[in-house]
């Protein structure tokens, strides 16, 4: 059995926090590159080519992204062998803490939804456990802004719906959510299990890179077709038309019930963060 | 596309003339302003009570920055999402102001109003912080420090680049710029 002091965890975290907010990951960047080239339309080019000096200032500078530095959404793939010495809990908590307040991130949790005063820390963390094999720890920090996570949507399909069903319901929340969310977007999707299992399979497809497809050959090719289909509504970058109006659809799919097809959409904005460490 | 260069006060005339889809580079002062500021503004409004601003030909910029480093004006500053605001604008409109910067769809309650008055909807690119803090010389709070990253800052901005999306004739670009898009498949 291994035992890994909490402190680490903390220290892990307020990294992660910071450089989350101030490097978009490389896939990103990739795909927006790619993106800008194939963009035929004027206006949509030429708001790409903004993106795209927008975070190489924030990499020069070491300056966060965007404003919306999120709710930090963390994620813990916890070895079954390894023992942590301390609340892990606390533990994350103190890192978004110090990362947010010493970090220069702007501080957007509030302690109560309905009084909405603000906690003045960015805490407590959105916390994501599972148990794996092995004895490391695996931290993926994801600061999520609410300008696309309040575009999300979660529908209870009947099983008759079918495949259809899901891709209509997709295009439909990508269709309300229009300029909203700040497209381009990435679009998580998560399909199956239970109201909250479908909504978590969401989030979590979103921490998937977005140049890696499903696993099964018929969710990847599902994942493509959304994405053209998407991508064919017109809404394009900032919804001001063109082509890019989504940079990737990444689906989870999870065992459901007999009487049940639950789909849940997450969408994200081009500022897509997430940052990951193995302790 | 037209390309405009605007210095405030924001007056009707110059309003008048912006049209969806002009591409503007806004100079001069400007104010922030997100959920919270305004909820509290609206309710001095109510209450027939002094605004701790003059809205009157002023522009409003939905945004709430993230804390400035030592020797930066301000932090990252890009738009947050109009329509949380949209329960609000049409009585600041009806108070005199004339342009909100933000990103997003708006509301029939506050198109009618912009109509009605004369005001102007501007979209800045969303996601786009760092780049946009470039533009911001100066900032300083003038209201509401309690609600830190939402308290009401004045600005000095320098060729602001922003987008007509709706006009004070209720032109919306989000319609207009996906219909022409569509129109070349």
């Amino acid at each position: 059995m291994r035992t890994l002091s909490a402190s680490v965890i903390t220290e892990t975290v307020k990294r992660l926090c910071v450089e989350a907010n101030c490097y978009l990951p490389g896939d990103m960047k990739a795909c927006i590159e790619q993106a800008h080239n194939e963009e035929k339309w004027p206006q949509a080019k030429e708001i790409l080519e903004r993106i795209i000096e927008n975070y190489q200032i924030a990499d020069e500078k070491f300056q966060p992204i965007c404003q919306d530095t999120g709710v930090a959404c963390v994620f813990l793939k916890i070895g079954q062998d390894l023992h942590i010495e301390g609340n892990i809990e606390a533990a994350v908590n103190e890192g978004v803490r110090q990362g947010y307040t010493e970090g220069f991130l702007r501080k957007s949790v509030v302690r109560d939804p309905l009084d909405r005063v603000n906690t003045g820390d960015n805490t407590p963390a959105m916390l994501y456990y599972e148990i794996v094999d092995g004895d490391k720890l695996e931290i993926t920090v994801a600061p999520k802004g609410f300008g696309s996570e309040n575009m999300s949507q979660i529908k209870m399909l009947r099983p008759s719906d079918g495949l259809q069903g899901v891709k209509d319901f997709v295009k439909k929340v990508v269709e309300e959510a229009g300029p909203n969310p700040c497209p381009p977007i990435v679009v998580g999707v998560g399909v199956g299990g239970t109201f909250d299992k479908a909504a978590y399979l969401a989030k979590k497809a979103l921490m998937r890179s977005v140049d890696v497809r499903n696993e099964k050959p018929f969710y990847a090719q599902l994942e493509q077709e959304l994405l053209e289909e998407i991508n064919a509504l017109g809404i394009g970058p900032q919804g001001f038309g063109g082509k890019t109006t989504a940079l990737a659809v990444n689906i989870e799919e999870y065992p459901t019930h007999i009487a049940g097809l639950p789909v849940a959409v997450n969408i994200n904005c081009h500022v897509t963060r997430h940052k990951t460490e193995v302790i | 596309m037209a390309q405009v260069k605007i210095t405030t006060p924001l007056t009707r005339e110059k309003v008048a003339n912006l049209k969806a889809g002009d591409s503007c580079l806004i100079s001069g002062v400007i104010y922030t302003a997100r959920d919270a500021a305004h909820k509290r503004l609206c309710e001095l409004v109510e209450a027939g009570k002094e605004m701790p601003l003059d809205v009157k030909d002023n522009i409003i910029y939905f945004v709430g920055p993230t804390p400035a480093k030592p020797g930066q004006a301000i932090g990252s500053a890009g738009p947050t999402t109009s329509y949380r605001m949209d329960a609000y604008s049409p009585t600041l409109i009806r108070e005199g102001l004339t342009g909100m910067i933000g990103k997003g769809k708006r509301g029939p309650e506050v198109v009618a109003a912009m109509k009605e008055y004369g005001a102007v909807y501007f979209g800045a690119i969303g996601g786009c912080g760092a780049l946009l803090s470039k533009c911001i010389k100066k900032a300083e709070i003038v209201a509401y420090e309690d609600l830190g990253a939402e308290a009401i800052r004045r600005l000095e901005v320098e060729d602001f680049p922003a987008i007509v999306i709706i006009d004070s004739q209720g032109n919306n670009l989000y319609e207009s710029g996906r219909a022409d898009y569509l129109k070349t498949l």
